[in-house]
């Protein structure tokens, strides 16, 4: 290392300083655990869309094959982290806060973990940025660290030609986690190796390794590894929570501040993890994707704590029983650090890109929160938010649901890093607060602008009905001006009648002759609006169109005798109403099995006439069923509206209203309507 | 007492009428500086209306609610909106937030229509019925809803003569999942009370 | 097994507001001690009278809005506001005085806000405020210091004094404060000299009694309970104030700073009632704002107001100041160019 002046570190407002609780998991090396019987792999690893599975069950994969691919270019894929099949793609829990599921790859390893072909790049020297840039993503390598930002997206943004630094984190301020600490210690070479591919494409002026001075066996081993290296410097940050958020560590490095509507990118930085640049080590170098990461096992629940590296898809379940698991004190599992991460509702969730530590934590570890007290305005959590916001406020105006004062307040600029709940005497779950009232800002603006869409698609369809309706009324009305001229014409025809027959007939003709023209051209219209959806015909071609016809009839009269079955219950059994409809109801069933011989028949006998067109058929079937299908579709309706009437009905005898008379007068006109639909149906 | 003659107290009296001048031109200026170009009412009032246009309220969709709000119409018939639409008109017209007129329905959460679509017979009777166009599809063709757009509400179930159509909640997901609040029954309040009859038993 | 879920963060720090409120306390004792060393033990028993009376009143409004007793009496807020105001008034003042008092400063001062943490105001010094108003004679009876001529009370005549309605006649005096004020002919020099009760800087008694909430306040900012800035604030402010307005040691003189920091409630203001967390601003520039702003207002009120002591009303005013003092003192949040000062607009 050349003579570098000694950085000066600018210091961030705030911060705490929990126990750290780093050395249960530093005293073993990087273990290896076994191959877990199967693994399973979350589609959306990452922040951006979730990947598309590009495999199949029952598919035999070999490691590091794709299995899904990024829809999109904020989105990574996945790669099969062994050999072995895919068994199912299904609903399984992810380390989520929700603690919902996601669609999952399962993956049942065959054991002989078989690499598929790699294609490294022989010297990344020489390769193109972009082509760089998209074995990253390809690789699907996203942001190690923290909340799984692709890798590829910051550095292939058009600003990232201006980058005059590259920031390395490897602070790591979260208490327990070791992650990284001991990649640093047993890793640097890939890691650098990693930056200089990075200085190759970013070409920044210089590269700056922040590490928490509480990791002097890292520090010491990453210097030495950057000895002699130009543009490489190693920078030691005193320990305090939150420095590894990257725009702590960017301001501490560099005391450059990343304006609140921009991203560090802008001002020409770039900050990765130390692990997200091994990862691109292995991409470029030796071709393979991320299939794998660090991972710290630790918690006072682990008679073995230490670091693992994981494949992705590895069950928690399987690591912690690696790790020793002392299941009779195992009382809380955390996903992360005890400040930002999250509490697990079961052990079978995998190891995702994101996992760097799992806590095993026993109850005198992680007590209870004990319960909140009222907020007493001490103002700690003020001195200790690294953002400086006001964090009481902010709990005020989120309890209350004011979204106008928190966003005035920056809500959105709260880095949720926990510093604030961490100081609070009342034990307030501050955090929790934001996090509400985030997810209810931004919902609320979904909604709002769902609802100025409803508006707009709305307002478009009022104002095409009415330009309907306006044209009908011009019609109309122009009709009615023929009719009256016609009248006038026939009135003179009257005082004279041998001449204005003639005329009038002559003048009728063209008035004929033109709502003639009006209504073709409408149909043409009509089928013009039509067209485009027809295409879709060919895609159920298996249907014959007897055979659609009849399962038209066929759901129709299943829905009917649902409707009839569900109205059922609710009448006073024996009585007149109910009598009658049972046998409505037995009557429907009868058609319905009926349509259902039939239509089975036909499908039975596909295709009466395979090769010939659809003509014979059609033929055929209207002067069978044209007349019978209107009356049953005719008779549904009717149906329909009893049942409409019959639920009216009761509803206003439950509640007593004057109208029932009315309403029961009603039923018994749609009654004796159906009635007689239904007896001209038997009659024909 | 003799500080308090007649002539302090005319001096603090000129003082405050000098004060609530100048407040008064301050505020008056201000009121015209900062003057709100405000659209009409009516459509504030329907800005903030949900838009389902289900014409839950008795009218033939949002606007036309609107407008009968602006002419003196209740606020509270609206009940896709619930009780925060109700608050926001409230607040925008200064009027005091009312309880939802249940005659018009209760509030619900939000939904989506979903056509089973092997049932659909095509008959076009969702698409006439959909304030917001958002069934596609034509006649005698399967018939499916842009969920997207579906504003879930419920106008397109009755008029489908096979009753195909199904009005499902929107499923919780991952994507959609939200924060709670730290709710008092989940925080202090059930616990502290837990706590103490704990306490009374022992 | 069942795993448990909760929000992040998992750790949390050592503080806790029980931990705070019962170290106020502590830091009180001594000034207690040599309250009751000066006055008699008409002290104590004012706080332990208070002490019940604020337990009860706590009781009373929590089982009334059904609350839990037990964790909310657990959290000291009560105790603490009855503690400030007993040391606050006369010690001997009789029972109905302090009653009222302290249900006032825990019914309306406090719970009928929402309880702790929503009050706007101090509740001690607005109980305060109340008794001075409504009960003037009583409340500025303070007992003669111990050396000034008279034995203070024993426990019996304490005893009797406050419940049984003995007059307290024979042991009250004027406090320096009051003697300063009122006084209208005699210099400086011959008023040390004439009346008993001024001796050494400031009088008898009161220099220790300050001195005592000094090293209360000062273990209280050892122990981080509190911050700087308030009390520095408000004694800066008085200090600079009585030096600024200072016009010798004439008959008409306001007194000398060193008198001013160190007599009436001036160190117990400093330390104990404007760093009242809940009524005062919130971030540290406002909390030295706000401290200076009591400074200023009780020196106005001791010197050109109508009463001998003004940390109370001084408080109460600067309370009602705290939202707009928080509303200016906004801290710039990192990535924003400028704080955005107050509100959101709500157009
Ligand atoms: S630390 Fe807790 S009690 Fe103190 S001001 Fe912040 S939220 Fe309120
Ligand atoms: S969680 Fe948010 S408000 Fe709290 S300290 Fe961190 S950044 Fe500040
Ligand atoms: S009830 Fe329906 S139509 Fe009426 S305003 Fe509400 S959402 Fe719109
Ligand atoms: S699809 Fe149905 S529920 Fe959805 S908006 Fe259209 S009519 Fe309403």
């Amino acid at each position: 290392m050349s003579a570098i002046p000694l950085r000066t570190i600018h210091d961030f407002p705030g911060g705490v300083h929990p126990q750290e609780n780093k050395e249960q998991s530093t005293r073993t090396p990087i273990a290896i655990p076994p191959l877990p019987a199967r693994l399973v792999l979350p589609l959306n690893q990452h922040s951006g869309a979730p990947a598309q599975p590009v495999v199949s069950a029952g598919e035999h994969v070999l490691k590091g094959q794709l299995l899904a691919k990024a829809t999109g270019f904020v989105s990574a894929p996945v790669h099969a982290p062994t050999s072995g099949t895919i068994s199912s793609l299904e609903m399984h829990p992810v380390p989520h806060w929700s603690g919902l599921e996601e669609s999952c790859l399962i993956l049942l390893p065959d054991g002989k973990d078989e690499w598929c072909s790699l294609s490294p790049i022989e010297d990344y020297r020489t390769a193109e940025r972009e082509e760089l840039v998209e074995r990253i993503h390809d690789a699907g390598i996203v942001g190690l660290g923290g909340a799984g930002f692709p890798a590829a997206v910051k550095m292939s943004s058009r600003k990232a030609s201006k980058i005059h630094t590259l920031v390395v984190n490897g602070a790591e301020c979260e208490p327990y986690i070791t992650a990284d600490d001991m990649l640093m210690r047993e890793r640097a070479a890939q890691l650098v190796s990693g930056i200089e591919i990075l200085q190759h494409m970013l070409a920044p002026e210089q590269v700056l390794i922040g590490i928490e001075d509480n990791k002097p066996e890292a520090i010491a081993t990453m210097e030495k590894a950057c000895a002699g290296k130009a543009g490489i410097e190693v920078c030691t940050v005193p320990t305090k929570y939150p420095s590894g958020d990257a725009q702590r560590l960017i301001w501490l490095l560099t005391g450059k501040e990343v304006p609140n509507d921009s991203r560090s990118v802008d001002i020409g930085i770039l900050c990765y993890n130390v692990g997200t640049i091994v990862a691109v080590h292995d991409a470029i170098v030796h071709g393979k994707p991320l299939i794998s990461r660090i991972t710290t096992l630790t918690g006072s629940a682990l008679s073995r704590p230490g670091n693992v590296e994981a494949l992705i898809g590895t069950p928690a379940e399987h690591l912690l029983v690696f790790a020793g698991i002392d299941n009779d004190t195992f009382h809380t599992l955390i996903q992360g650090g005890p400040m930002m991460g999250h509490t697990l509702d079961t052990t079978a969730v995998p190891v995702i890109k994101t996992s760097n530590c799992f806590i095993a934590g026993t109850a005198q570890e992680f007590p209870a929160a004990p319960p909140a007290q009222a907020c007493i305005r001490c103002g700690l959590c003020a001195d200790a938010c690294p953002i400086e916001l006001l964090p009481q406020q902010l709990h005020w105006y989120a309890k209350s649901q004011n979204h106008d004062q928190l966003q005035h307040h920056n809500l959105f600029d709260c880095i949720e890093c926990g510093a604030c709940a961490y100081v609070c005497p009342s034990a307030i779950p501050l955090v929790q607060y934001y996090r509400a009232a985030k997810d209810e800002i931004r919902t609320h603006k979904a909604r709002t602008e769902k609802s100025e869409r409803s508006r707009v698609r709305f307002e478009q369809r009022q104002a095409r009905l009415e330009a309907a309706a306006a044209e009908k009324e011009a019609r109309r009305k122009a009709n009615a001006e023929k009719a009256r001229k016609l009248k006038e014409a026939k009135a003179a025809a009257a005082t004279a009648p041998e001449k204005s027959e003639a005329k009038a007939e002559a003048e009728a003709d063209p008035i004929q002759a033109a709502i003639q023209r009006a209504k073709a051209k409408k149909a043409a219209r009509a089928a013009g609006t039509d067209s485009p959806a027809k295409p879709a015909k060919p895609a159920r071609p298996q249907l014959s169109p007897k055979q659609k016809e009849l399962k038209i009839q066929l759901s129709m009269a299943k829905a009917q005798l649902k409707k009839s079955e569900r109205a059922l219950p609710q009448m006073e059994e024996g009585s007149p109403e109910a009598n009658k409809l049972k046998d409505d109801i037995a009557l429907v069933q009868k058609q319905l099995e009926q349509l259902q011989t039939e239509f089975d028949a036909a499908s039975s006998a596909p295709a009466e006439a395979p090769a010939a067109t659809e003509k014979p058929v059609k033929a055929k079937k209207p002067a069978l069923s044209d007349d019978e299908k209107k009356r049953k579709i005719e008779l549904a309706m009717k149906k329909a509206a009893l049942k409409k009437a019959e639920r009216a009905l009761a509803v206003a005898e439950e509640a007593g209203s004057d109208q029932v008379d009315t309403l029961r007068q009603a039923r018994d006109e749609k009654r004796q309507a159906l009635a007689d639909a239904e007896n001209t149906g038997v009659q024909a | 007492m003799d500080v308090l003659s007649l002539e302090s107290v005319i001096y603090a009296l000129l003082a405050l009428l000098a004060l609530a001048l100048v407040f008064g031109a301050i505020l008056g200026f201000a009121s015209e500086r900062f003057k709100v170009e405000g659209n009409p009412i009516v459509d504030q009032i329907n800005d903030l209306l949900p838009q389902t246009q289900c014409g839950q309220c008795g009218h033939p969709g949002c606007k036309p609610y609107a407008e009968g709000i602006a002419n003196g119409e209740p606020i509270n018939k609206c009940p896709p909106g619930g009780q925060a639409t109700i608050n926001a008109l409230a607040d925008l017209l200064d009027l005091e937030p009312m309880a939802l007129d249940d005659e018009h329905g209760e509030e619900k959460p939000p939904m989506v229509a979903n056509i089973r679509e092997d049932e659909c017979i095509g008959c076009t009777k969702c698409i006439q019925a959909c304030p917001v166009d958002a069934i596609l599809g034509a006649a005698k063709q399967m018939h499916t809803v842009i969920t997207d757009e579906c504003t879930g509400c419920d106008l397109c179930v009755e008029p489908c003569p096979v009753d195909c159509i199904d009005m499902v909640p929107i499923a919780t997901t991952t994507q959609n999942w939200q924060w709670p609040l730290p709710s008092s029954s989940e925080q202090s309040g059930m616990q502290l009370i837990a706590t103490d009859k704990q306490g009374e038993v022992a | 097994m069942a795993l448990i879920r909760q929000t992040s963060p998992h750790a949390s720090g050592k503080n806790h507001t029980n931990h705070i409120m019962r170290m106020v306390i502590v830091a009180l004792v001594p000034a207690l001690f040599v309250q009751m060393w000066f006055f008699g033990w008409g002290a104590l028993v004012n706080v332990l009278w208070c002490s019940v009376v604020a337990l009860g009143a706590e009781a009373f409004v929590l089982t009334l809005r059904k609350r839990p007793l037990a964790f909310y009496l657990k959290d000291g807020s009560a105790l603490v506001t009855a503690w400030l105001l007993a040391m606050a008034i006369p010690p001997g003042s009789p029972w109905w005085l302090t009653f009222v008092g302290v249900s006032f400063a825990i019914i309306f001062g406090k719970q009928l806000y929402g309880g702790m943490g929503q009050n706007p105001f101090n509740p001690a010094m607005l109980a305060y405020v109340l008794l001075l108003i409504s009960f003037p004679v009583e409340m500025t009876s303070w007992l003669a210091p111990q050396g000034a001529g008279v034995d203070p009370m024993g426990l019996t005549d304490s005893l009797q004094a406050i419940f049984a309605g003995h007059s307290i006649d024979g042991w009250t005096m004027a406090t320096p404060l009051d003697v300063v004020r009122e006084n209208k002919s005699l210099t400086m020099a011959e008023l040390w000299t004439e009346k008993p009760q001024l001796d050494g800087l400031t009088g008898i008694g009161w220099v220790w009694v300050n001195l005592a909430f000094l090293a209360g306040g000062l273990f209280l900012l050892k122990q981080k309970i509190i911050s700087w800035h308030a009390p520095v604030g408000m004694l800066a402010a008085l200090g600079v104030m009585s030096l600024l307005f200072w016009n010798g040691t004439g008959s008409g003189s306001h007194g000398s700073p060193i008198f001013h920091l160190l007599s009436g409630a001036a160190m117990m203001g400093a330390f104990f009632i404007v760093t009242d967390p809940v009524s005062g601003a919130t971030s540290n520039k406002g909390r030295l704002i706000f401290g200076a702003g009591v400074g200023i207002l009780t020196y106005i009120i001791r010197v050109w107001g109508g009463y001998p002591d003004g940390v109370a009303f001084a408080t109460l005013l600067m309370n009602m100041a705290a939202p707009a003092i928080d509303y200016w003192t906004q801290p710039r949040t990192y990535g924003h160019r400028k704080p955005k000062r107050g509100m959101a607009k709500s157009e």
